[in-house]
């Protein structure tokens, strides 16, 4: 099964909808990515208010997106962890989820917003010579 | 050991689809007992964490979800168990960040911490993971 993507802007809009085999999500992490390297998009919102259980290997995965995301020049947002989740992910062990997480879609949008506005906005006088 | 107080279900874990199976199944039997949604998020938790490791790291295997709740006690007891080769060094796989496949390793020490008892058997002719989650009936309110 393929996650449907949807492009706002330059902004990707995913939501993960159904328990997922590892296929299917490492699929996702591929599209997604191909999107940024082919200039499609900015930001990514991943929305992950259906999934009932994020194990370690779902969070690496979640973690790789973001990481790899940032290296291509895009930033990445998650939004809807379920309170359970969020306390099982914290009781496995420290900082498995290291991605920017926000209560819903609307504050993901909105977080990602900011910082693509504030990449415009970058001090030139900060030793960043390259910024215009 | 407590008593076995309900046959247990058997999942057979081949592909990935029975991890998500084994995982549903063992959510159903812990809310059918009126536990929380937290409680069984961690079971869940748990489960997909044992049985992807025997998938991954010995071509699959099994897993038993037993009902063992007594008047006093909601229990739920969970073997996984695969014929692969084994783990070399316990001590060492338990490790938080150890893994052998560029893995989070935090499968083991993180089912361990989920549940409330962890048991480990492995040998070259395979590994068992045995977890139990525990509640007491007399606690009014479970998150
Ligand atoms: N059923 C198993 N059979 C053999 N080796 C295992 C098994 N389960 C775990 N291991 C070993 O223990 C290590 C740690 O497992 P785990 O904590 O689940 O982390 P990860 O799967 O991310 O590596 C694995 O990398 C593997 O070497
Ligand atoms: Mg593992």
């Amino acid at each position: 099964m393929r996650i449907p993507i949807l492009r706002l802007g330059d902004i990707l809009l995913t939501s993960i909808q159904v328990d997922l085999i590892d296929e299917d999500i490492l699929q996702f992490q591929h599209d997604v990515l191909t999107m940024i390297k082919n200039r499609d998009a900015q930001g990514v919102v991943i929305d992950i208010t259906s999934m009932e259980v994020v194990d370690s290997f779902m969070a690496r995965v979640i973690n790789d997106t973001a990481n790899m995301a940032r290296l291509l020049g895009a930033e990445v947002v998650v939004c809807g962890i379920q309170p359970s989740v969020a306390l099982t992910l914290v009781e496995m062990g420290r900082g498995l989820i290291g991605v920017t997480s926000t209560f819903n879609l609307e504050q993901g949008l909105r977080e990602i917003e900011r910082r693509l506005a504030a990449r415009l906005l970058r001090p030139v006088t900060d030793g960043d010579s390259n910024a215009t | 050991m407590p008593p076995e107080t309900s046959d247990a279900l058997i999942i057979p874990i081949r592909e990935q689809q029975d991890v998500l199976t084994a995982r549903q199944k063992a959510r159903t039997i812990a809310s059918g007992l009126g536990l929380g949604i937290a409680d069984q998020t961690r079971l869940a938790t748990a489960i997909s964490e044992l049985t992807r490791n025997a998938i991954l790291y010995a071509g699959g295997g099994e897993c038993q979800l037993w009902d063992q709740s007594d008047d006093n006690t909601f229990r739920i007891r969970v073997e996984v168990r695969d014929q692969g080769p084994g783990i070399d060094d316990i001590a060492l796989a338990m490790r938080d960040g150890y893994s052998t496949s560029g893995g989070l390793g935090a499968g083991l020490s993180g089912a361990k911490r989920l549940m409330d008892d962890f048991e480990i058997e492995t040998s070259s002719a395979g590994t068992r993971v045995i977890v139990t989650l525990e509640r007491s009936r007399q606690e009014s309110f479970y998150i």
